[in-house]
């Protein structure tokens, strides 16, 4: 594909979120509903994404890591805050500008078993985007196919099979490959390995990172496994309850994390090693994420941190720059 | 004596498109108060495996085509279907992968907790609910008293699944088979519950199998760890020399693709092709056509289970004939 030219200018800022929020009403009755509170699930999150770069974002599940990711999308309403992709505001603008803004910026989601139409051939999915958005002659779909699914590794004499016809792993590259028809410049990609097998998990991470590299992309790749997120990312931001508490890079964070949350995170991966797995303390995180619709006072992690102080319980810690990266902790420094 | 013994296993899947053959002539036994992790890939036989020994496999399409498994001196898969139902969910539970679809969502988790009991006991309604309630409160829940009255909808994935522990655990089962248990959850709540069932092992002495496609999981609870692959054991051994000192190419690639081994930003190692397609005749060593070291032997000899040193056997034709 030619789209290296069109994606140059490495390290300037293509994809840039200011003070997302994203809220839901909670309505309770059932004739005249009334609105009896809100869900924060993102609450004030600004991220920037550079050319070619890949942002890990994890967190538990129901701390907004999708809910963000579809607001970035536009797939929801954002209740404040802009997104801006290329100094456009996407949040601001109209539904037909959205659509054309959709050409560069395309997602991948979690389970290819229900992201993929089951009545349409990979043909039919992936000459879709390229008909609605007018991207090539009709004549040139068939060739454009056959390209795009070489590009993910699969064969393109498979072009006329359905979706059921694959595996997991196959059909996570049909989605992939769909993402790719526009030749976007920003993909995020809601938790594309999770649903995988460990060995199927690498080869989609593979594929994900080469594309990165040849086609010059920027990716937002989400996902709850530290150690896969370490691994391809550039930078990694750290959800918990709407709000980032500890961004920088990979290494940084994963290997010298700040954070109690993302200490805990850290301490929670299983290693493959029995002898470092039995000996080692884990920081055992009581009990659940809290609920969005009536989040804890003050820094949100509070009810099951460990190092938890009264002040804590007073004040929203905003992010601040500690040892190469940003930490949102009260005590920072101090544990 | 060990407390489950299973010899040559087969479950087939008669279906249209052909016999499936799911579990392939698999043995093991597993002694009392062990932990027995089974790995693979999905589709290797795990979960029919134990689905098998549990009586579970839908028949037809699928059918127990040969073996035993000797569950204290009972053969659990040919004795009476009044034996079976006394010994499963007596002395033997298992929980699942998805604490959503196997909880009952109509009945209230106190009436799905004693229903074991009542079942298996002579116990008074009364008396179950408080075996329950004192169940609840050591698998971790708060406010038992009041959650127990709850339905599953009310409560997180987490807590679904301390529910279906406490479930299981209720009637003091010598063996626990726990398929995929923490799967569909969180790093952190995987470690509770992980935590947990470490705790409940040490205190009640059962014995646990434990179903996983993460090396990761393994690790840190197993005392033994079978490797499965299309059907068939690879290689079994205990966990330090399966880790340390792996033989069969299969386990040694399966260690190899887990990231957090390989350095950062490399190209990751992959296994390639795909599994086999068990509904047809496999010549030779399943694994072979994805094997970086299949030779002619691999191709035409059949693998079976070696002993290589005590308590490690393995299926690797060019490592028992020492070329590997």
């Amino acid at each position: 594909m030619q789209s290296v030219a069109k994606n140059s200018d490495p390290g300037s800022v293509i994809l840039e979120l200011r003070d997302i929020k994203t809220h839901f009403p909670v309505r309770q009755g059932f004739l005249f509903r009334k609105q009896t509170g809100t869900v924060k699930a993102v609450d004030g999150v600004s991220l920037s994404v550079q050319h070619g770069e890949v942002l890990g974002l994890v967190g538990e599940s129901g701390c907004g890591k999708s809910t963000l990711a579809r607001t970035i999308m536009q797939l929801l309403p954002t209740t404040g805050g802009s997104v801006i992709l290329e100094g456009k505001n996407l949040t601001q603008s109209t539904a037909s500008s959205v659509h054309d803004i959709r050409r560069d910026l395309q997602m991948v989601f979690q389970d290819p078993y229900a992201s993929l139409n089951p009545r349409m051939t990979v043909f039919a999915t992936l000459a879709e985007p390229m008909l609605v958005h007018r991207v090539c002659k009709p004549a040139e779909v068939v060739s454009k196919v056959s390209q795009l699914m070489e590009l993910v590794g699969l064969a393109p004499r498979f072009m006329q099979k359905y979706p059921h016809e694959f595996s997991g792993g196959q059909r996570q590259r049909i989605a992939i490959a769909r993402a790719l028809a526009l030749q976007p410049k920003v993909i995020i990609a809601d938790e594309p390995v999770s649903a995988l097998d460990v060995s199927v998990q690498a080869q989609i991470l593979n594929l994900l990172a080469s594309l990165v590299r040849k086609m010059g992309l920027s990716l937002v790749f989400i996902a709850h496994d530290l150690s896969v997120v370490k691994h391809i990312s550039d930078r990694v931001a750290v959800m918990y309850l709407g709000r980032i508490v500890e961004l920088g890079r990979a290494v940084d964070v994963i290997e010298n994390p700040q954070h109690p949350y993302t200490r805990a995170l850290v301490s929670a991966i299983p290693l493959p090693n029995p002898d470092a797995e039995r000996a080692r303390q884990r920081i055992m995180l009581p009990g659940d994420p809290p609920s969005p619709i009536n989040p804890p006072s003050g820094c949100a992690f509070h009810p099951r941190c460990p190092y938890v102080q009264e002040r804590c319980k007073a004040v929203v810690p905003p992010l601040i720059a500690f040892q190469n990266h940003d930490v949102a902790c009260v005590r920072l420094g101090e544990v | 004596m060990p407390l489950l013994k299973v010899t040559d296993l087969r479950t087939h899947f008669h279906t249209r498109s052909g016999v499936y053959r799911a579990v392939d002539g698999i043995s093991f036994h597993l002694d009392r108060g062990e932990t027995l992790g089974i790995v693979g890939e999905s589709g290797s036989g795990k979960s029919v495996t134990v689905h098998s020994l549990m009586g579970l496999v839908p028949r037809p399409p699928g059918r127990i085509e040969s073996g035993s498994a000797i569950f204290d001196g009972v053969d659990l898969l040919n004795c009476p279907p009044a034996t079976l139902r006394s010994i499963r969910g007596k002395r033997i539970s298992m929980i699942f992968q998805d604490p959503m679809t196997s909880l009952n969502p109509y009945l209230r988790v106190s009436e799905q907790l004693i229903e074991p009991l009542l079942i298996h006991e002579k116990i008074t309604k009364a008396d179950a609910l408080k075996r329950a309630l004192s169940m609840l409160e050591e698998v971790g829940i708060n406010d038992a008293a009041k959650r127990i009255h709850y339905y599953p909808h009310e409560f997180s994935g987490g807590m679904r699944q301390r529910v279906m522990i406490a479930m299981a655990l209720i009637t003091k089962p010598e063996l626990l088979i726990a398929d995929e248990p923490t799967t569909a959850l969180d790093v952190t709540v995987q470690a509770q519950i992980l935590d947990l069932i470490k705790k409940m092992r040490r205190e009640a002495g059962m014995a646990v199998i434990f179903i996983t496609h993460d090396l990761g999981v393994v690790s840190g609870l197993c005392d033994r760890v079978l490797v499965m692959y299309a059907g068939r054991i690879v290689e079994t051994a205990d966990i330090r020399t399966l880790f340390y000192q792996p033989k069969h190419p299969y386990t040694r690639a399966l260690q190899r693709s887990i990231p957090s081994t390989q350095p950062k930003g490399a190209e990751l190692f992959t296994i390639p092709g795909m599994p086999p397609d068990i509904s047809k005749p496999i010549v030779g060593c399943a694994f072979a056509p994805r094997c970086e070291h299949a030779a002619d032997l691999c191709r035409s000899g059949v693998p079976e289970l070696v002993p290589i040193a005590n308590d490690h056997e393995q299926a690797c034709l060019r490592v028992q004939a020492g070329e590997l």
